[in-house]
């Protein structure tokens, strides 16, 4: 019982570590991406490559100097970021990172746990996310970040609707809302493809859907400078304004994780069982697959965002409540059809 | 009326087409835009360590030369200061005193040579006015500075070192070298 203990200690220790170190080197990357799609180098001066700019980054953000509006609701104005870093963090939680790892005869699961409800879950931690927006956005007292925190809830309750139902055709598929189950489904190399493979147009408007509920560009209009200044974070200083940008980060993370986990097959790779390696061998090698492909959405999100202007908001509202809802109610619907037809 | 570039467009509010309503061709074809720039070369100049080529004819730094002898050729006859379409130069003459004509080339000199860095605009009119080749524009760059008296550029900024003399031989042309030619003056000869 205590080697179970500590190993999920291990593990959540380290699930958040990766998670923070990854948020830190997506800033990183984000910045030498933007500068590739530019034709720039991007930062090259803190250590080689710049490796070590995050550390620099992190560090100018402690040293900054923490100003917290006099005409502010002071509890509130703490509230909101620490909502959104600890909402941003929690849903790491669930997420498969790999499949079983024999040690000594014991089977240890590389994911934390595995409840029954894990895509609702998901689900409800990152809506509680949107508190952490409109708390800070209200406590601020500043009328452009009280505009930035109402676009911003409203962008999220919009698209989460969409993503929601886009979510209940692939449930309907697998037959359950756990993810270790999702995952193992789509395991194995004989024609058992990805969940992408069957649900296509899901997948599309869940990929949308996930830019919006980041607040990725070219959805980014709760924090789009021309109009907002800075949005629901323009009166946040120091590192409270660094929590906000770092939820943001791993949020985008958490997203291409639960993306790689519900549609492209999670820690699984093709012939995996045909190379004949043992147990432990594949799964170290599925969590590297994961991590490649997580990487290559986050990598995704951020040539989305050096690529598109901004939407306007009445386009943003037009795409989100008349063309993507919509479309998952259809998709919806012709799975079920599809599903009853191979029922009979 | 008639357009006389005829680069202008008639800007037109037409609807949307299918294709451009459902934006993902368009969001297709930018991100394929976008990643060819990854691979490309990158116009980045790493500068401290790489600089960028100046021009043969570039038009930086000013310079107040001296002769062969190391005197200074300025004899602060204000023609530059005449020609300078910014108004950045100021000047004050003095006159030389005995024992000082290793100094300075004639029995006039400036004893106070100003250059306004900031209202310069480095058009080179000053090297063209100058009679004596005094004064020259060179490929070194004029530095930052924190304050604007930090750019009111003196003699001690201005006159070359007599160890170290500055190279002017790219900005003496073939039409500056013209014009030395025919002028019968001494200096010249």
């Amino acid at each position: 019982m205590s080697d179970f203990l500590i190993y999920k200690i291990l593990l959540v220790v380290g699930v958040f570590t990766v998670t923070l170190v990854v948020a830190m080197y997506a800033t990183y990357g984000e910045r030498k991406v933007a500068a590739f799609l530019q034709d720039r180098i991007g930062p090259n001066r803190a250590g080689p490559f710049g490796i070590f700019q995050p550390l620099a980054d992190g560090l100018k953000f402690f040293m900054k100097e923490e100003i917290i509006p006099s005409v502010s609701n002071k509890f509130l104005f703490i509230l909101g970021p620490s909502i959104a870093m600890i909402t941003a963090l929690m849903a790491g939680v669930l997420i498969p990172w790999g499949n079983t790892l024999i040690i000594n005869g014991a089977q240890y699961s590389l994911q934390i746990t595995d409840i029954n409800i894990g895509i609702l879950y998901v689900f409800g931690v990152v809506s509680i996310g949107v508190y952490g927006i409109m708390i800070g956005g209200w406590a601020s007292n500043n009328k452009y970040s009280l505009l930035g925190a109402i676009r911003a809830s409203a962008q999220m309750i919009s698209y989460e609707l969409a993503m929601g139902i886009s979510i209940i055709a692939l449930i309907m598929m697998t037959g359950t809302l756990s993810l270790g189950e999702i995952v193992n489904q789509q395991a194995g190399g004989d024609w058992n493809f990805w969940n992408v493979v069957y649900q296509p147009l899901g997948f599309l408007i869940f990929i949308v859907c996930a830019f919006a509920e980041c607040n990725r560009a070219p959805f980014d209009l709760p924090e789009c400078e021309t109009e907002l200044v800075g949005g629901y974070h323009t009166e946040y200083s120091s590192m409270k304004l660094g929590f906000y940008m770092f939820a943001e980060y791993i949020n985008m993370f958490i997203s291409s994780a639960v993306l790689s986990t519900l549609y492209f097959g999670g820690y699984n790779f093709p012939f995996m069982n045909d190379l004949g390696l043992s147990h432990n061998v594949i799964t170290i090698l599925g969590t590297v697959f994961l991590f490649a492909k997580i990487f290559f959405f986050i990598f995704f999100f951020m040539w989305v965002r050096w690529t598109l202007p901004r939407f306007r908001y009445d386009q943003l509202m037009n795409l989100g409540w008349r063309v993507l809802l919509p479309l998952s109610i259809v998709n919806l619907l012709g799975t079920a059809l599809v599903l009853l037809w191979i029922d009979k | 009326m008639e357009s006389l570039s005829n680069r202008s467009k008639v800007v037109s509010n037409k609807e949307m087409t299918f294709l451009e309503r459902i934006y993902l061709p368009a969001v297709l074809s930018g991100i394929a835009i976008t990643i060819k720039h990854l691979f490309r070369r990158k116009a980045t100049v790493s500068y401290p360590e790489v600089k960028r080529e100046f021009s043969k004819i570039w038009r930086g730094h000013h310079v107040l030369k001296r002769d062969d002898k190391g005197a200074e050729r300025c004899t602060a006859c204000g023609l530059c200061a005449v020609a300078c379409p910014a108004e950045a130069i100021t000047m004050t003459a003095a006159e030389r005193k005995k024992g000082e004509e290793n100094l300075y080339r004639e029995e006039k000199y400036a004893s106070v040579y100003e250059i306004n860095m900031l209202r310069c605009i480095f058009c080179g009119l000053c090297e063209e006015a100058c009679p004596k080749e005094a004064i020259f524009l060179t490929d070194r760059l004029v530095y930052t500075d924190f304050a604007r008296d930090g750019f009111i550029y003196g003699k001690d900024k201005l006159v070359e070192k007599v160890d170290e003399r500055i190279d002017v031989t790219v900005r003496q042309t073939p039409a500056v070298l013209e014009f030395k030619k025919h002028k019968q003056l001494s200096h010249n000869k």
